[in-house]
């Protein structure tokens, strides 16, 4: 493995006006101030919060929020890799939904036959994670090989798949049998340490994501497609492979969040995980990463996604705005936070 | 599991209605093409709708030979609109059973098939301009709100803190909402303490459940206006261990909440209120039949919201329903 990248080398590697702009002195500390940006929209929300309600700041609602939070967190950290080697997936509550229940069908056909519950759950835990790389697979050979827009793939699948779950529940809801939920349930409702296991592993997902990005070749391979991909493809860059790859990393994501959603209200809908795609690349943008692709931050995506939760939360929390406002209070947050953290263009 | 074929229980008053004319012998031997417009099933009531939808169809077809009906479902009210051109243009259909998806919006478009001289009954969500039907059949929205307040009032003893949870911002959840609100005039000393938007959805349900749980410290009652809504609901209490919440009313009747109000299996669900969709099985037959005979359906139909309890669970238990 090559030692860690200097700004230098990713800039000739990637050769953008964007990386090249970024490593002139003058910039460097504007866009120090744009990096913090959604982490300063999501202080000044909490303080609102705060005012508004002081039980916003309780351990027990915080802990509510992020806990909440992990799943579209996870698949936003997902995202942030597709989006930044400049595609898009606009499938992954779909996906999610359509994982959920195919894993709830197959640990109730298991169940029957196995006895330990346990070997269940851990069964349909591999399924679920194996389905989400299958289907990510899917999109990226399609994507690469298929030389389809991404956006075309998976507005098709995201059809497809929602399709397919209202199919198999019949359009009603599937429903984990009570034994194997009773085990699986504290996979949601359990905690490690006083953290409950979504927000552990929301942040061990975000920290693996952030590793591979910023310290592995593969991560900067990522972002050198995303500035430029023919620049990449002149410096040798397998450019499919690793374009392929976001999208099995984000079928992963989508896995690890239906293994954590199942568990909640053990069942899914035709309505589970509508809009998600929509929350997660919110999440990824206002986060700071750019949606032509090139450069972001997990640490943005993480913090856009829990800004995200923050908001609905406070307008929960209170009663000072008709309820049929809320859906602008959230349009002109996330409006808000997009301008602090505008870049350069 | 769909193959069985249900034995039907008609509501009392259609059979007072028509089993007179169910019973008379076949006159008007013109051949009947029924067409069925519904929305497509992206909730577990739509669901239920398109599930009644096709066991009418079954059921009616296998029984009268004279009789084929074409079931259409859309996912938006365009697509709707270009379903019953379709059905009009290719099907020739000569009478229609629609579910709008929109009131304001498939209007026109009804009205159009309607002036061609298709019989049409509209079910449920009923068209601004009524002369386009020639029936319309509904459920009961203003009792499916008053009856819950009635009873929680009833359960309460008249006083305590109750939260509340809405639907969709609609015209159906409004008359929901006014006749319950309407009921609790008379009782001021329960406080409604918020009623926020959770979009008939289970996790928005959990969510809002949640955030209620944070500011209010002390819940008699939840009315969650849908049997969705309420999986939501439970799942946040039990996972706040709080102990306050005595109860929780749905609205109705999924058979999963029916199961356990049947069993007893939750102390908070003690009740709940129907609005099945199993109205759109008896929307299609009585128009069927009606119009195999030549005869006409009355221009109103309200099939009426039920109080059920313990007592009369298993009248409203449907295994095979996906709702």
């Amino acid at each position: 493995m090559p030692p860690v990248p200097t700004d230098a080398t990713t800039s000739t590697l990637a050769n953008s006006p964007a990386a090249s702009l970024a490593t002139s002195q003058g910039s460097r500390l504007a866009q120090r101030l744009q990096d913090l940006g959604p982490l300063l929209g999501l202080i000044l929300l909490c303080i609102a919060g705060w005012v508004l309600n002081p039980d916003f700041a309780t351990a027990a609602n915080v802990l509510n929020v992020l806990t909440r939070t992990a799943f579209i967190g996870i698949i936003a950290v997902g995202m942030t890799f597709v989006i930044i080697a400049g595609g898009i997936d606009l499938s992954v509550g779909s996906m999610a939904a359509l994982i959920a229940g195919a894993m709830i069908l197959l640990m109730n056909a298991i169940g029957t036959a196995i006895e330990s519950a346990y070997l269940v759950v851990t069964l349909g835990i591999v399924f679920a994670l194996l389905l989400g790389a299958l289907f990510g697979l899917a999109h990226g050979l399609l994507i690469t090989k298929g030389r389809i827009e991404p956006f075309i793939v998976t507005l098709g699948t995201l059809g497809i798949f929602r399709a397919y779950l209202t199919y198999f529940a019949n359009g009603g809801a599937i429903t984990l049998d009570n034994a194997v939920s009773d085990v699986y349930s504290p996979v949601y409702y359990g905690s490690l340490l006083g953290l409950p296991i979504p927000i552990w592993v929301f942040l061990l997902t975000a920290l693996i994501g952030g590793l591979v990005l910023n310290r592995t070749r593969y991560g900067r391979y990522v972002q050198a497609i995303g500035s430029n991909e023919q620049v990449a493809r002149y410096a040798a860059v397998e450019v499919d492979r690793i374009k392929m790859l976001t999208y099995v990393v984000l079928g992963i994501c989508v896995g690890i969040a239906t293994v954590l959603y199942v568990p909640r209200l053990g069942s899914a809908s035709p309505t589970t995980g509508l809009l998600w795609e929509l929350e997660a690349i919110a999440s990824v943008i206002v986060g700071g990463t750019a949606l032509k692709g090139g450069e972001g931050r997990i640490s943005g995506t993480v913090i856009g996604a829990i800004l995200l939760s923050v908001i609905s939360n406070i307008l929960n929390l209170t009663s000072i705005i008709s309820v049929y406002l809320n859906a602008a209070v959230q349009g002109i947050v996330i409006i808000i936070v997009a301008f602090l953290q505008r870049s350069r263009r | 599991m769909k193959s069985i074929i249900r034995k039907l229980t008609l509501t009392a008053a259609a059979l007072t209605t028509f089993a007179a004319v169910g019973m008379a012998p076949a006159t008007a031997a013109e051949k009947v093409v029924l067409g069925v417009a519904i929305p497509a099933a992206t909730h577990g009531f739509t669901g239920g709708i398109v599930f009644w939808a096709n066991q009418a169809k079954k059921d009616l077809e296998k029984a009268n030979p004279d009789l084929k009906v074409i079931v259409k479902t859309a996912a938006n009210a365009a697509e709707q609109a270009n379903q019953l051109q379709d059905l009009m243009a290719v099907s020739k259909i000569n009478a229609l059973v629609v579910f709008p998806f929109e009131s304001a919006a498939l209007t026109k478009p009804v009205a159009e098939v309607h002036n061609k001289g298709v019989y049409v009954t509209v079910v449920d969500r009923g068209l601004t301009d009524t002369s386009a039907q020639d029936a319309y059949v509904s459920g009961d929205n203003t009792a499916f709100g008053k009856i819950p307040a009635e009873y929680l009032a009833k359960a309460m003893g008249g006083k305590g803190n109750l939260v509340a949870l809405r639907g969709i911002a609609t015209t159906l959840d409004n008359e929901r909402w006014e006749a319950f609100t309407g009921v609790m005039k008379n009782h001021p000393d329960i406080k409604i303490l918020d009623a926020k938007y959770a979009n008939w959805n289970r996790d928005d349900a959990f969510k809002v459940m949640q955030d209620y749980l944070t500011r209010f410290k002390q819940i008699d009652a939840v009315w969650a206006a849908d049997d969705d809504m309420a999986v939501g609901v439970l799942k946040a209490i039990d996972q706040s261990k709080r102990t306050d919440i005595k109860i929780v009313f749905g609205g109705a009747g999924a058979k999963g909440m029916i199961k356990t109000l049947m069993d007893g299996k939750d102390p908070r669900i003690v009740a709940n209120v129907s609005y099945s969709p199993k109205f759109m099985y008896d929307s299609i037959k009585l128009t069927a039949e009606a119009r195999l005979k030549g005869e006409k359906l009355p221009a109103t139909y309200i099939i009426p919201s039920e109080l059920i309890t313990r007592e009369n669970a298993s009248k409203f238990y449907f295994p095979d329903s996906p709702f």
